[in-house]
This record gives structure tokens, sequence and C-alpha cells, in this order.
């Protein structure tokens, strides 16, 4: 700590170029902070660990094919099955269509199997007893400035009805609410009942888009999605059971690898900070190299002159970095203000930032090496002389 | 007076490419403590070189140089740097201040090296700034500084951590005369008054007159007086 003087004095002598620099530096830990976070959310997306005791079944050749509803009492007899329930894929709009939502018709114990949605009995009564009842997450709610009796309209793209009209109108019965922040994309789902839907529908009765299954244990679920597939063989409805996480991490990876696509522009970002910030400190111990001199010459060892140099590359890209994190945690929060609920961008947090400035502590040890190496090695009677 | 300074055979050959250039030809010298010397010769006779063997800064091609009983020319750089920082102030001709730190700050420096605390560090500075007069700007940055007023500054880092031996390479080369006047008399005092032992290195006959004796280098070797180095 005492030489931190000496540092900050190294880094305020030309404070434009520092200022630049710096600059340079938390546009870089800004696009990683902001980044990451949508990577993360990505990640939590089929990261629901509340949902590790559940399968979902879909058709073996695309999600977007039904499957017949006599599976659901077949699914219901294999051993280690707790309970199964359905969903099919309704894709409906609301008034002009901008604000979308999924929408998705399913059975009356649908919710019995996410408990860590939280719903009043009498809201989840109410869904169970109401024909053209529907279910919406908190956010939806407010988003939408919806309330329990409110009756709304969806336009359907898919699924007319039998008498032609695109037009279904549900009764709000329930609102539910999810605790845990990181799954509270979840809170955008439109949810109605699968029984209206199927008898009101143009084609397609009889069918469902997917089953969810519960396990009565979880380490069963090898066991149980093989043969809840195996009733399946041979048919013209082939299935394929995985469990939840895995289900939804396929999903979201037919949009795109996000990893892949982050990965990528944060290594062309930080391959380009180093060279940036590299040649700032080449230049900046080129110019002090009388000064060094002037420090070996009282007595600094080649190890003192050495750990300077570092600490000050170290300094600048740890200063750029904290106030990267920083903005990328406000403008985050901007971004889910404007992108609502349908991603849940996690906050920048402590892992983030831990993450953040071991990656500046390093980038600053490579882009200090070189110069501080020659700080290091420079002869004391050659840089006095100006040699 | 008791030696402090020994050196014997002194030689010194810089290499450039396949040349050779000799610039210090079997120097022997003794320098006695509180012993003021002034070295005097002809630009490239290898004053400043001999300067700065002395002061641990470069390392002889052949030959010894014991200071204070110390055979500096058998230490390994950092060995050396550490024999520096206890034995030796430096006075150089451009005063070499860190232009970012103030005069206080700049005095500290050597003490850096040390284990001393912050306030004794600053204490310590704040002694040796009195003792260069410049009390009153130890809060000033070097370029708020006359050239007289920093080259005082530089000796008062030069002795703050209390060296025996100072070495000054034209202290006054860039000083008008007043300047340089109040900086010999300064220096001067410090060899009385607190028995440094100074070697300096000047062009200037009238700054010479202040140290206890001159030598005169020629063509890297010691002669007697100029006439014998015109000679």
């Amino acid at each position: 700590m005492k030489y931190l003087h000496l540092i900050w004095a190294a880094l305020l002598r030309r404070k434009a170029r520092t200022v630049f620099t710096i600059l340079s530096v938390l546009t870089a830990f800004l696009l990683f902070g902001l980044l990451d976070t949508v990577r993360t959310a990505f990640n939590n997306v089929g990261g629901n660990v509340s949902g590790a005791d559940r399968l979902v079944t879909v058709s073996k050749i695309s999600f977007t094919m039904a499957l017949p509803m006599s599976l659901n009492t077949r699914i219901q007899a294999v051993p280690g099955v707790a309970a199964v329930s359905y969903a099919n894929w309704f894709g409906g709009q609301y008034q002009d269509g901008r604000d979308f939502f999924p929408s998705q018709a399913v059975a009356k114990n649908f919710f019995d199997l996410y408990p860590e949605w939280q719903m009043p009995a009498a809201q989840r009564k109410a869904f169970r007893d109401t024909r053209t009842g529907a279910v919406v997450g908190e956010n939806l709610a407010k988003r939408m400035g919806w309330k329990i009796g409110d009756k709304i309209p969806l336009q359907a793209t898919i699924f007319p009805q039998k008498g032609g009209s695109n037009t279904w109108v549900f009764d709000l019965v329930g609102i539910y609410h999810v605790s845990n922040p990181e799954q509270r994309g979840n809170e955008n789902n439109f949810w109605f009942n699968y029984d209206y839907f199927d008898e009101a529908r143009q084609f397609g009765q009889g069918s469902v888009g997917r089953y969810a299954i519960k396990l009565t244990d979880p380490k069963q679920a090898t066991a149980v999605e093989q043969a809840i597939d195996a009733l399946s063989a041979d048919s013209d409805h082939e299935t394929k059971t995985e469990t939840e996480q895995a289900f939804t991490a396929a999903l979201v990876g037919q949009f795109a690898d996000i990893g892949l696509i982050v990965g990528s522009i944060m290594g062309a970002v930080f391959f380009t900070l180093v060279l940036l910030t590299g040649n700032t400190m080449a230049q900046a111990v080129r110019e002090r190299i009388p000064e060094l001199a002037v420090l070996k010459t009282i007595g600094f060892s080649r190890r003192s002159v050495l750990t300077l140099v570092l600490a000050e590359a170290v300094l600048l890209l740890a200063i750029g970095a904290s106030i990267g994190l920083f903005l990328a945690g406000i403008a985050a929060a901007a971004v889910q203000t404007q992108i609502g609920t349908q991603l849940v961008l996690p906050p920048v947090g402590a892992t983030e930032w831990l993450r953040g400035l071991a990656l500046a502590a390093v980038i600053g040890i490579i882009v200090g090496f070189l110069p501080a190496r020659r700080g290091m090695r420079l002869r004391i009677v050659d840089a006095l002389s100006g040699r | 007076m008791r030696t402090l300074v020994e050196i014997r055979n002194l030689s010194k050959v810089y290499s450039r490419g396949q040349q050779k250039l000799e610039v210090l030809h079997h120097i022997d010298l003794d320098i006695g403590a509180s012993d003021f010397v002034a070295l005097m010769g002809p630009s490239g006779s290898g004053k400043t070189t001999l300067l700065n063997l002395i002061g641990g800064l470069d390392s002889p091609t052949d030959g010894t140089i014991a200071v204070g009983g110390e055979h500096i020319e058998r230490l390994g750089e950092d060995a050396l740097a550490k024999w520096r920082a206890a034995n030796v102030g430096f006075v150089f001709q451009f005063y070499n201040l860190l232009p970012m730190l103030t005069a206080r700050r700049n005095v500290e420096l050597p003490l850096l090296l040390t284990r001393l605390s912050a306030a004794e560090r600053r204490r310590k500075a704040a002694i040796a700034l009195e003792l260069v007069s410049l009390t009153e700007r130890a809060e000033h940055k070097p370029s708020e500084l006359s050239g007289g007023q920093q080259q005082r500054v530089a000796i008062a880092r030069a002795i703050v951590s209390d060296p025996q031996l100072l070495v000054c390479d034209e202290p006054t080369g860039d000083l008008d005369r007043q300047s340089a006047v109040e900086v010999l008399t300064l220096m001067q005092d410090l060899n009385r008054d607190h028995g440094k032992t100074i070697v300096m290195v000047t062009h200037d006959p009238k700054a010479a007159e202040f140290a206890h004796r001159t030598l005169h280098l020629d063509k890297g070797t010691l002669v007697d007086s100029p006439e014998q180095s015109a000679a």
C-alpha cells in the first residue's frame, strides 16, 4: 500500500490518455457484464432446479407434432410416474399482437405439477371449475393491467373455433407468483383450460402438444424416460422424453448458441482491449524510463520495478472494469424494463464481479508484462544518459 | 582520516559490437571518510563512469572498489540496489525528481525501501527539507520550483536515509551562478557539519573550489594536474 501513491502518480501523469484508456476498458467490461447476464438468463431458462423431478414428453419427430391423448393413461401407469398433465401450444394474439406472450391450453391438474408457482387455493379450484378459465403470471397481469374476473379475448393464429371464429374469450380466474427471480420469466405465460380448447377447436381433437410428468423419484428419471418412450416405439407417434431442463435448454438452443455468440463477441472485444491497453502501457513506460532509472538508482530492486509497472496496469484495468460492471448493472436493469419478462436478466452479482475483476487482473498482467520487464531490465547508466 | 572508498586497478571497458572502448585504465584511488572530492576532466575522460562505479550504478570490467570495507564489485544487481539504498545518496545534473510527486513525496522515496511508518517517513522528509531550507515548499511539485530549489530537493532526497557517501554528477551544471553557489554551500555544510563524504563530478573550476581536493581524469587515467592532462 505504501507504493500506491507512486502507482497513482504514474497513472495521472497523462490524464487524458488514462481517461481514454479507462473509457475503452469500461466499455469492454460494460459489454462483458451485459452479455454475461444475457448468457446466464438463457442458461437459467433451462436451469430450473425445482423442475428436476419433472419430465417432458414430445413427438420424436418435432415438438410441434401432436401426440394422442390416449398416451395420458398409459404414461400414468409407468412405474415411477407420480402425476401426468398435458399442454398444447395455442399461440394466440392479444389486441394488435405487438405485445407477445406465450399462450397454452393445459389440463386441469397442470398447476399441481408446479407447486413453486404460488397461487391461492381458491384460484386453483376456480381454474379447475371454470370451463373458460385462464391463469396468468403476475408480471403478465401487471403488464396488461389485468385483474381477476376480467374477460380476455385472444385471436387464434393456428386454431380457429368450430364456427370459424378466431376469437377466443377467456375468464381470468387465477394469477400466480414465482418467488425465484431467476425463474420469473414463467410469469409471462397465459394458461387456459384444455377441455374448453379441445371441445371448441376446429381440428385436432384428442391430441396434445406435450405431456408433463412428475416423478416419484428424480433419480429414476432415465429409467422412466426410456419406459415412456417404449410405449410408442415403432408407432406413428414415437416420443422423446427428457427432463424439463434438457427440453427447455434444447428449445432455447434452437434459436442460437448464446454461449458461442457471447464468447465470440467478448473474445473480439478483449483481444482489441489487450492490443489497445498494451500499446498504452508500453508508451507510458517508455516515457518514464528515466524515472524508473531513478527509482533503481536509489535502491528499488528489479522485482519492485516489475511489480510497480504490473500494479499500474492492473489498477488501470480494475478501475475501468469496476466502472464498466457497475454500469452493466444499471444497463441490465434498463434493458429488463424494455424487454419486460420475456427473458429475465439476472442482476450483475458477485459472480460477475469476481469473474470480471479476475479477467481485468489477467489482462492487466498480460498488457503490463512486457513494459514491466523492460523497466525491470533497464540499465541505470544507459537510461539516465538517455541511451 | 579513515579511508571510505578504496579503488584498486579499476578498469572499465565498453563493447560496441566488435569494438572495445576502454574508458578507465587501472585506476587506484583512496577517498577518506568526510572527504569532499571534485572530479574534473575533459568530456569523455571517464569522470561520470568513475562516479557511477563508486556509486554502484555500474560494474567494473576489472579491479576492485571497496566502500566502507564492502567490495561492491562482487555484488549482484539486487544486492547492489540494497547497498545503494543504505549507503549512497545521488544528485544529478538535471535533478531527476519524479514530476507527479510533491517535494516531500520525492524526498520520501528512499524511505519507502525501509520499514519506517508513514508518519516516521514524513518526519524524516520534513527534517531533510528543513536542512535544505525548503520546508515551506514541501507540498509543491517540481514544476512549481526553480532549478536551484529542485536541486535542493534532490539533495534532501539524497541525504534523507542518512548515507555516508554522496555522489553528485554535475550538480550545478544546470544552475545559474547564484543557485550554484547556494547548492555548493549546502553540500559544503553537509560535508563539514554532517560528515558526509562527497564525490562530485564538475566541469566548473569554481565549483571544484568548494571541494577539499580536486582529481583530474584524462583519457581514463588519473593525472596530477590539468596541465599534465593538457600535455
